[in-house]
């Protein structure tokens, strides 16, 4: 069989359980869910208090969330080069070019996805939640757990949308990374610098196992959620 | 709610556990996508690290990227190829000490038609102008690494300007520059170990090379322990050291893409 062709290329990857694909899929799964795990404990409560308290300036801070949604990630990235670079603030620890370095900059372009989201689920179902609470006479911190758990199933679509994000992007990861072999490289700057090798047609499998991979991770995080709204019924 | 608890442990340490199973000794070092892509470091590196038991963790950007990365304290050691740009860096103080290691060469790529024919042509100067003369479109990397600046060298000897809708600046590496060349039948210099281990290369063959002036020495530093002093300065030198010890030079010369040699190395 002719192997310039991308499936095929991907397919015996996989299947030849390659040394260096096993590692840079590892590498790519723990950087991304560990910056989506530490975007939502700060970033779903943040989007709840948005959400519940009235404050100066609220809307500012909601336009904010919103539009740093769309921050590109190379301009992340960068921020995040300037603060860890021994030249820059943060440059003490050390931080530049190691897994770490990934994991703030992917936490930077999750987490206005998360509070920005799970502001406006915690909201809508706080307007369903309003008369009851009041009858229960409950402070806005005791809301905040309430709303968040019985939001859970669409904070876990939200989870997703970040976990998406973080898993595609390239441009934060390569500059605050530097795309080492064996040590920072992962799916997205392994693609990178196959097409830059001209290997395209293992540019492209690697492509395809990636999308297999969050694809995996979207059928797991539905099966969860679909045995869990059962079992509740 | 205590299994998603467990998982989220097992994430963490395990993640903790990775991040951390890299104490042994390595130093970073900056350098450019020429020797990286061709597959140089993959073949040198585990030599010199079974002789030191030091790891060289290598960040390939352009030559401009890689100064800048040393400039402000990010890498232990720079490998690069602009041996004025090298003289600069260390009368700035960014450095103290810099070596001759091994020299590749530029080559000129082209579509095979050859509309400025510059198959024919006796030197670069030339070839360079009868691309200018033709209007054919020569795609230029335009980010400021070592190749593009070459290149800048060379326009400037040939006493020609390029300018105009033909001469397209890429702002990218020399990968996706061939890339772009080879989708557009441009013109493109890039240096011959890229071209070599380059597999997209459709339309696009070797047309002009041999030139003296096309020589691409590269050189390694020892950056500045006064600048930053927080630098791994011992281990940059066992590597600066071993690059042009005869091992090293040796390893250099063993190195091979199809049956071919692609860096001469030539330490004094």
């Amino acid at each position: 069989m002719e192997n310039n062709n991308a499936l095929y290329v991907a397919l015996s990857l996989v299947l030849n359980l390659d040394a260096t694909l096993y590692q840079i899929v590892t590498l790519s799964l723990q950087v991304s869910l560990l910056a989506v795990l530490i975007a939502a404990v700060i970033g779903f409560p943040l989007g709840a208090a948005v959400a519940l308290w009235r404050f100066p300036g609220r809307g500012g801070v909601i336009i904010a969330l919103n539009a740093m949604m769309g921050l590109p990630p190379v301009v992340a990235g960068l921020t995040v080069y300037l603060l860890l670079s021994r030249a820059g603030p943060l440059g003490e620890w050390g931080l530049l070019f190691t897994p770490s370095a990934m994991v703030i900059a992917q936490v930077v372009l999750v987490l206005p996805i998360l509070a920005a989201l799970s502001r406006q689920k915690v909201e809508e179902l706080l307007g369903e939640y309003r008369e009851q609470f009041i009858s229960l006479n409950m402070s806005r911190r005791r809301m905040m757990p309430t709303l968040l758990w019985d939001a859970r199933f669409a904070l876990l679509t939200v989870l997703l949308a970040g976990f998406g994000r973080a898993s595609a992007e390239v441009g934060a990861v390569m500059m605050v990374g530097g795309n080492i072999e064996g040590v920072t490289r992962v799916m997205t700057t392994a693609i990178v610098l196959e097409t830059s090798k001209g290997d395209l047609p293992l540019a492209l499998g690697l492509g395809i196992v990636l999308l297999t991979l969050v694809m995996l991770v979207n059928a797991g995080a539905y099966v969860v959620g679909e045995l869990t709204r059962r079992r509740m019924g | 709610m205590n299994k998603t608890l467990k998982l989220v442990f097992a994430v963490i340490t395990t993640t903790g556990l990775t991040f951390s199973a890299a104490a042994e000794d390595y130093i970073t070092l900056a350098s450019t996508t020429s020797t990286e892509n061709s597959g140089l470091f993959n073949s040198i590196l585990p030599l010199f690290e079974d002789a030191t038991d030091i790891q060289v963790r290598v960040v390939a950007v352009g030559t401009g990227q890689a100064f800048e990365i040393a400039r402000r304290g990010d890498a232990d050691s720079l490998l690069v190829h602009d041996t004025a740009g090298e003289q600069r860096f260390i009368d700035n103080g960014y450095a103290t000490e810099r070596a001759d290691v091994m020299y590749n060469d530029f080559v000129l790529i082209g579509p095979a038609n050859d509309p400025a024919n510059i198959r024919s042509a006796q030197n670069v100067a030339e070839a360079l102008a009868a691309i200018a003369e033709v209007k054919a479109p020569f795609a230029s990397r335009g980010d400021d690494s070592g190749t593009n600046r070459a290149e800048l060298r060379l326009w400037q000897n040939a006493g020609v300007e390029p300018d105009g809708d033909w001469y397209r600046e890429l702002g990218s590496g020399m990968g996706p520059t061939l890339n772009t060349a080879a989708a557009m039948d441009a013109y493109v210099m890039s240096d011959r170990a890229t071209w070599v281990a380059f597999k997209n290369r459709q339309n696009l063959t070797l047309l002009f090379e041999g030139d003296e002036v096309l020589f691409n020495q590269y050189g390694s530093l020892l950056l500045s322990e006064e600048k930053h002093p927080h630098l791994k300065h011992d281990l940059a030198k066992q590597w600066h050291n071993w690059l042009i010890s005869d091992d090293g030079q040796q390893a250099i010369a063993n190195f091979k893409v199809n049956g071919q040699q692609l860096f001469f190395p030539n330490a004094k």
